[in-house]
């Protein structure tokens, strides 16, 4: 029974198999990622850059059809050019860093649309948008799993330096003249997992996965590293659960996958130490 | 080693061409307690980012061989609803001798205690900084300071919205800074604070209306002149020749 619910699936499809691992791997690396956009307030940043990378896959569909290579690069350039032309904006410029992506998002979202449409090819923007989780070959999930491994590596390495990007921009300013390298090195990895997460998940949803097991895990702690270390299961926790329940009531992986991160989000919002139920019934204040 | 050098040669500090600091010459000798007092908009918080090399100069220029300096601005970046322990924060302090991969040994540790003792603030150390009064706080980035361990210390407005107690607590902090021999530079508004703790001012109002001793510098003549300085820009003013 038990055995029917939980491991047949993935005992007898290969394809469920891959897609377990593909989830686990982007979630490892795009939730931490997601802390720190959140801590950032840079929780629709994810957004806005995935809405940029999608005009740069769907060239690279017109021009090399559904090949890993020439998405994976199309979604690369238009990623790194938007946050690099933004960052570049926002640090010379009066306008601030949102509005300066904002800007070039919206350009290339156009001009990617317009270049589809002119084209009149018969891309499935629809998987794009959405992902194929259930149909990761191997190159797709090597392509997984190295971006999620560098992206931790990198995110040891550098963890002091991103934190305190984060905490006080204006004093890692004094202490070090590399404050810029962490910031964006910090958006390589997030162009990085998103473009490694849209063959799974689409570009759209890709941003679930890393946003909203972050939000949940704010509401449960006050400490960043604690907040990495419960995002990353409760992460992992959803790309189970979604796949396992897609497979029983038949349906798309991908969707049932940030519902179920959903699910756990507002079960947090709920129900967390800094959550609504504390807030309206709060226990007896302390002695002082 | 040579003493290292802060001076200012004909310095012009400003925004959008407007000068906030206008003409500045001198030359501060290590370990000087300098007092920096003047009106708002006279040009004090400027001349300190100037120093910190936040403002590049409109004109003239400053000269510093100072290894590494601390700056404590008046309104810093610190998003105060990051989720950092009162520890952590002191800790990074350490940021500018350790860089950003660097190891931190037991005794740094060690010292991050006893700086957050120092403060008065032992027993907050896993304390979210969210948690944490402005005087608290402010205490705190004097903590952090100390971890700096900077041979120039700039403070802009250190006790603004601060109670008796602490300020007199964290001014035991500067005098020992001054002990060890550092050069510090304080932005103040209470001359009397000034007058018993200072023992250099320099009085600022745009242009700089004197410079030495505190006693010579706070008199009732040019605290009256400084008082009178227009703080509004002269929109239409005209580019400025004077001489170097």
């Amino acid at each position: 029974m038990l055995y029917d619910l939980l491991l047949a699936p993935f005992v007898e499809f290969p394809f469920m198999r891959r897609a377990l691992v593909g989830g686990l791997a982007i979630s490892l690396a795009a939730a931490p990622i997601g802390v720190f956009l959140m801590l950032r307030r840079m929780s629709l940043i994810g957004d806005a850059m995935a809405h940029a990378i999608l005009p740069g896959a769907a060239l690279g569909f017109l021009i090399g059809g559904l090949s890993l290579g020439m998405m994976t690069l199309g979604g690369l350039i238009a990623g790194f050019g938007v946050a690099i032309a933004s960052g570049f904006v926002s640090r010379t410029t009066l306008v601030k860093e949102d509005m300066a992506l904002a800007a070039f998002y919206l350009v290339s979202l156009a001009l990617g649309v317009t270049l589809i449409s002119a084209s009149r090819s018969n891309l499935d923007l629809l998987a794009l948008l959405f992902g194929s989780i259930l149909a990761l070959d191997d190159p797709t999930l090597v392509l997984i799993v190295s971006v999620a491994s560098a992206t931790l590596i990198a995110l040891a390495v550098g963890y002091r330096g991103v934190v305190m990007e984060c905490l006080d921009p204006g004093f890692a300013a004094g202490v070090t003249r590399f404050g810029w390298v962490f910031h964006f090195g910090f958006l390589t990895f997030v162009v990085l997992n998103l473009v490694a997460g849209f063959h799974a998940l689409g570009t759209l949803l890709v941003v679930g996965i890393m946003m909203l097991p972050a939000g949940s895990a704010r509401l449960w702690t006050d400490d960043v590293s604690a907040m990495i270390a419960i995002a990353i299961p409760l992460a992992m926790v959803a790309n189970l659960v979604g796949l396992l329940g897609s497979y029983h009531l038949g349906m798309a992986s991908g969707p049932a996958i940030i519902l179920v991160a959903g699910l756990i989000y507002g079960a947090s919002l709920a129900l967390g130490p800094h959550g609504i139920v504390r807030r309206y019934f709060p226990r007896r204040h302390l002695e002082a | 080693m040579a003493d290292p050098i802060l001076a200012f040669e004909d310095l012009t500090l400003g925004y959008d061409r407007h000068p906030a600091v206008h003409h500045l010459d001198g030359r501060i000798e290590p370990g000087t307690l300098l007092a920096i007092v003047g009106p708002n908009g006279g040009g004090k918080s400027t001349l300190l980012k100037g120093i910190a090399g936040r403002l590049a100069p409109l004109a003239g220029r400053i000269v510093n061989t100072f290894p590494h300096m601390a700056y404590m601005p008046q309104v810093g970046d610190l998003s105060r609803d990051f989720p950092v322990t009162v520890f952590d924060l002191a800790l990074t302090g350490l940021c500018g001798r350790r860089g950003m991969f660097g190891r931190i040994s037991r005794s740094e540790r060690d010292r991050a205690v006893e700086a957050i003792g120092l403060v008065g603030l032992s027993g907050f150390e896993q304390r979210s900084i969210r948690t944490l009064s402005g005087g608290q706080l402010q205490r705190l980035l004097f903590a952090r300071l100390m971890l700096q361990d900077a041979p120039l210390i700039l403070l802009d407005e250190p006790f603004t919205a601060i109670d008796q107690r602490t300020i007199d607590d964290l001014l035991e902090i500067v005098a020992r800074w001054h002990g060890e021999g550092r050069t510090i530079l304080a932005v103040l508004h209470d001359l009397e604070l000034v007058r018993r703790h200072f023992p250099e001012t320099l009085l600022l109002a745009r242009d700089p209306l004197g410079w030495g001793p505190t006693a010579a510098v706070l008199t009732q003549d040019r605290l009256e002149t400084a008082r009178q300085m227009a703080e509004a820009f002269d929109r239409s003013a005209a580019e400025c020749h004077r001489a170097a």
